[in-house]
This record gives structure tokens, C-alpha cells and sequence, in this order.
């Protein structure tokens, strides 16, 4: 077979403008993640004085054996599960509200989606102020409403810290959500709910039989981003309660962090990076497989 | 749609509606204003009353006197005008960087036949999926070897390829969108690939730029664990990881105005940003697709 010049010009065009881009990533995601891999067979930390002793899967084996693991690994789910769904729940409201026309519309859209575009790190300390024991706004509204009789510690105690770090995250990332579903919302053409309502369909049941049908795609799709970014959730954490009270909050990148920065621990740090990566694409894979269908 | 829904009758259903239009829908908006402003609101506010009004009981929400004094001391006592500019270079120079990188790459995926480009496009997915903390232990190691801990390229140089993924998809689906007679009336002209591109398409590609950059710019601004591990001189440092360092660096007390001013500062420029270009930033997040 004779090889196209014109074409084959074209694969060696193509191939220069996409391999910077390639070896960035290769560099910056392939290189860590690999590395990542080859290290956790190894132990390097302070007992080794930062020099790589190879120790075989000694460092999974640990893993297993470790408490403090296996917690974090309990509180990222919780974290996850539950602010992706309310996320998800508020999300669609939020998205049929902005979808439906009224004067203002542009400045509530706007306004809709600034939490999102807010860094993290400075969301977690407006809403650690905001769930301060003495002077934060939470306590001083729920003392006034009369539903508590003293402030809460909220930052203080696991189940209410839990509840403070997911209500931030919520108010920080349903927006993203929301942009998401509200595209959903505009691609649905307008005469098919006129025809039901014709029909003699009621909002509800058009909402049930049109909109959640034809919106599944891009509820998928912001599952699978949220999913991904809550499992790896570190900047929202680390600021508002630095995983505490007692590792209440203490989620699967806060301890890898703690290991690696805090306790020098590299080949453990680097076993816990392939678990969670493990974990994450498996993960990912499902929710892509099975949204196939 | 052969079942008939028959629950209600044109006169009730008439009155639901109107329930919706008159009464959820303005509760609905009225709700969603207050969700996402009211705990900018009382940031802003904080940061703005004096410390005898932070700390009263019950909380002051008003205050009937306000200082800038908090601000003042930030930049006096901190080397904030450095937070400042350290994340306004990182961020832009990044941005440029994955621009002028991303384009490129994005115009070959959408236009050209490249063997083995569905595994390149299914591995930029996934890739735009992964959290940081993944890969900031393989950096760190990486930076310590090349000893460019402290210095402006280690954290640029992540920053575009994070940025990479989603200026790729951004970008491919605005050259799937182009008219693709343009080209081909181009080369009919003679032009070579090269001036075609930066002749003709670039001028086109300018809104899509604008769109992308936006996007990346706000990422880099917001990164927080790359800054935090890379970076230790404190006048090296952005404003997300000084912000969050502020409490243990001013002596005993929670700093809580001075805080709230140094939030208000590191939101200001994004806050500028939604406002001018709220429509961009929908557009361009709906056709990457990309992280929240």
C-alpha cells in the first residue's frame, strides 16, 4: 500500500501541535502518578533517613492494618455521598429556577454562579467564621429563632464538624451544577411540554415524565465530576477544621498530606496515592460504563 | 405521549400553576440571592466593622460604625502587596502559557485525523478528573531534585497543565463548530497551514481565547495544595495559602477581621470577573464540561 504524502504530511502536522501539550501532561499527571506506583513498594521516611529501602508491598500491607486509613476512607464517603446528593437535589432547583424567565434573570444568574468561582481555600475560612463558637453567625440565628438555648461548638464536636465542612462545600460547588443542568434544561425543546400540558399534564408530572428523562446525560455528567473532585476534597477541609476534632473530618487527602508533609512518610504516602487513584477510576469507569446504558 | 396524564381537572391545573408562577418561583429567586450572597455579605461586613462589633453578643449585622483599619494593618503589617502579585502573575503567565500551548493541540484534535486520537481525547477526560492530591507527592519529589521549591516556574508550569484538559475540550469544540470551507477556501488561496492558522483562524478564535483563559485564570487563582506545598518564603506565597495562614502568623488572637479583609481582597478580582463575564464563563464550563 502506497502512503498518501498529503496525508501522512497531515499526521506529522498534527502530531507537532498536540505533543507539547502531550508531554506537559506526561510530566506533570503521568511522571507523579507512575512514580507514585514504583514508590510504594519502597520505604522511605524518616527510619530510613529519606532514602529508598525497598520493602515489596509492605506498605499495602500496613495499609490494611491501619486504623486511621480505613476512617478517612469512611469520611471521605460520607463527605462525598452526601454533599454530592444534596448538591445534586439543589442543583435542579436551582437550575429550573434560572431556567424560567423573569425580569433580572441575567443578575441572578450571575449571582448564582460566584460561589463556585471563589477560591476554596477562602470559602473555608468565611464559612469557619460563620460556624464560630462565640461570634459566628450560625449559632447567633439559631438563638435567636429560639431552636438552641446555648451556641454550638460546631467545629468542636465530629457530627456537627462534618455537617459544617458539607454545608460549605454545598454552597461552594452546587452553582457548577447547576450551569451544568441548566444547559440540560435550555436544550429540551419548549413545545413538547406544551403539548403535555395540552394534554392535561400538571407541572409535577411533567417535571417526572419530560425533564428528568432528557436531563439523565448531564446529571451523569456533573455525578461523575463532583464525585471525583468531593472524593478528593482537601482545600475546604484543611482549612476549616485541618481534619479535626480527633480526625472527625479527616478525609483520604488530608492524611496522605499529613503523611508526606507532617511525618515525612514518602513510601507510605506514595501507597496511599495508588489506592485512592486505584479507587477514583474504578469508580469513574462505573458511573461512564453504566451511563452508557 | 399515548397515556394521558388525568389527574386534575384545566381549572386545577390552572391554579397550580399559578401557584408556581405567583408564588414558589418569586420565593425560589428571592432564596437564591440570599443563599449565595449572604455569607459574602457578612464577610464583607466583618471585614469592615472594628473588633469591639466582631466580637459582640448578640452578633451585630449592621454596624453603625466601620474602619478600614484591618485592610490598612494587612498591608502594613503582611507582605500582602507580594500575595497579590504572586497570584496575578502565576495565574496570567500560566494562562498564557496553556493557551499558547492548548490551542495548537485543540485545532489538531478537531480538524485533523491523528492515529490513536480517541485514547489522547478518553485520557484528557479522565485526566481533568483527577484531584490534585494525586499528584502533588510526585511533583514535590520532582521539585526538589530540580531545587525549584520557591520559585515561580514550579508552580506556572502546573498550573497550565492542569489547565491543559479543559482548554484541549473548550477548544476542540469551538474548531468543531467552525465552518470548516474557511480552511479549505484558504489553502485554495494559497495560503501555507501555518499562515492560514495564524492569519485567518486566530482573528476567529479570539471570543473562544477570551472564553478559556477566564477559565484557567480562575483555576490558577484558586489553586490552594500545589501553592502550599511548593511554596514556603512567605513573600513567595499566593493569596489562597497566606489567607489560610493568617491566623496562626498575628500573635494570639483569631484574627478575624483581618481574616475577612484578606478574603475580600483574594475574591475582589473574580468577584470583577462573574460580573463582567458571566455568560463566558457558562458557556465555556457547559462545553468543557469541566471540574467544579
Amino acid at each position: 500500500m502506497k502512503t498518501d504524502p498529503i496525508a501522512a504530511q497531515e499526521q506529522r502536522t498534527g502530531w507537532l501541535l498536540v505533543t507539547p501539550a502531550l508531554l506537559l501532561l506526561l510530566l506533570v499527571y503521568g511522571y507523579p502518578i507512575l512514580r507514585s506506583f514504583w514508590l510504594s513498594l519502597f520505604t522511605k521516611n524518616l527510619g530510613t533517613q529519606l532514602q529508598p529501602v525497598f520493602s515489596g508491598l509492605n506498605n499495602y500491607g500496613r495499609m490494611i492494618g491501619d486504623g486511621r486509613f480505613w476512617h478517612s476512607l469512611w469520611n471521605t464517603v460520607i463527605f462525598t455521598s452526601v454533599s454530592v446528593a444534596l448538591e445534586l437535589v439543589l442543583g435542579i432547583a436551582i437550575a429550573l429556577i434560572l431556567n424560567q424567565t423573569f425580569k433580572g434573570r441575567g443578575i441572578v444568574r450571575t449571582i448564582a454562579i460566584l460561589p463556585w468561582a471563589l477560591p476554596t481555600a477562602l470559602i473555608g475560612l468565611v464559612w469557619a467564621w460563620m460556624f464560630n463558637d462565640q461570634f459566628g453567625v450560625w449559632n447567633d440565628i439559631l438563638l435567636r429563632l429560639g431552636i438552641i438555648q446555648d451556641g454550638i461548638n460546631w467545629l468542636g464536636y465530629p457530627t456537627t464538624a462534618m455537617i459544617a465542612v458539607i454545608a460549605a462545600d454545598v454552597w461552594k460547588t452546587t452553582p457548577f451544577i447547576s450551569i451544568l443542568l441548566l444547559a440540560g434544561l435550555q436544550s429540551i425543546p419548549q413545545d413538547l411540554y406544551e403539548a403535555y400540558a395540552l394534554d392535561g399534564a400538571t407541572p409535577w408530572q411533567s417535571f417526572k415524565h419530560i425533564t428528568l428523562p432528557l436531563l439523565t446525560p448531564q446529571i451523569l455528567i456533573s455525578l461523575l465530576f463532583r464525585f471525583a473532585q468531593a472524593f478528593g476534597v482537601f482545600d475546604l477541609i484543611k482549612v476549616m477544621t485541618g481534619g479535626g476534632p480527633g480526625g472527625a473530618t479527616e478525609v483520604v487527602s488530608l492524611y496522605i498530606y499529613t503523611t508526606v508533609m507532617d511525618y515525612l512518610d514518602f513510601g507510605y504516602g506514595a501507597a496511599l496515592v495508588v489506592v485512592t487513584f486505584l479507587i477514583l477510576l474504578t469508580t469513574v469507569v462505573i458511573i461512564a460504563l453504566s451511563s452508557r446504558n | 405521549m399515548t397515556s394521558l396524564p388525568n389527574s386534575s381537572s384545566p381549572q386545577a391545573k390552572t391554579k397550580q400553576i399559578n401557584i408556581i408562577k405567583l408564588i414558589i418561583l418569586p420565593l425560589g429567586i428571592i432564596l437564591l440571592v440570599i443563599f449565595c450572597l449572604a455569607p459574602l455579605l457578612w464577610q464583607f461586613l466583618t471585614s469592615l466593622k472594628v473588633n469591639q462589633d466582631i466580637s459582640s453578643l448578640p452578633n451585630i449585622y449592621f454596624p453603625t460604625r466601620y474602619t478600614l483599619d484591618h485592610y490598612i494593618n494587612l498591608f502594613t503589617s503582611r507582605p500582602l502587596v507580594h500575595y497579590i502579585f504572586n497570584s496575578a502573575f502565576v495565574s496570567i503567565a500560566s494562562t498564557l502559557l496553556c493557551l499558547g500551548i492548548g490551542t495548537p493541540a485543540a485545532y489538531a484534535l478537531a480538524r485533523l485525523t491523528l492515529r490513536g486520537e480517541k485514547i489522547i481525547l478518553a485520557g484528557i477526560i479522565i485526566i481533568s478528573l483527577f484531584p490534585f492530591i494525586l499528584i502533588f507527592l510526585g511533583l514535590l519529589e520532582l521539585i526538589q531534585i530540580l531545587k525549584l521549591g520557591n520559585n515561580y516556574i514550579s508552580l506556572i508550569i502546573s498550573y497550565t497543565a492542569i489547565n491543559i484538559p479543559l482548554t484541549l475540550l473548550v477548544m476542540r469544540s469551538f474548531f468543531k463548530q467552525l465552518p470548516r470551507e474557511l480552511e479549505d477556501a484558504a489553502k485554495i488561496d494559497g495560503y501555507s497551514t501555518w499562515q492560514m492558522l495564524i492569519q485567518i483562524l486566530l482573528p476567529l478564535t479570539v471570543p473562544a481565547l477570551v472564553t478559556t483563559g477566564i477559565l484557567t485564570f480562575i483555576f490558577a487563582w484558586n489553586e490552594f495544595i500545589l501553592s502550599l506545598t511548593f511554596i514556603s518564603q512567605e513573600s513567595m506565597k499566593t493569596l489562597p495559602v497566606a489567607a489560610a495562614q493568617l491566623s496562626g502568623s498575628l500573635g494570639k488572637e483569631i484574627p478575624y477581621g483581618a481574616i475577612a479583609a484578606m478574603t475580600v481582597i483574594g475574591t475582589f478580582p473574580l468577584v470583577v470577573l462573574v460580573m463582567f463575564f458571566q455568560g463566558k464563563i457558562v458557556q465555556g464550563l457547559t462545553s468543557g464540561a469541566v471540574k467544579g
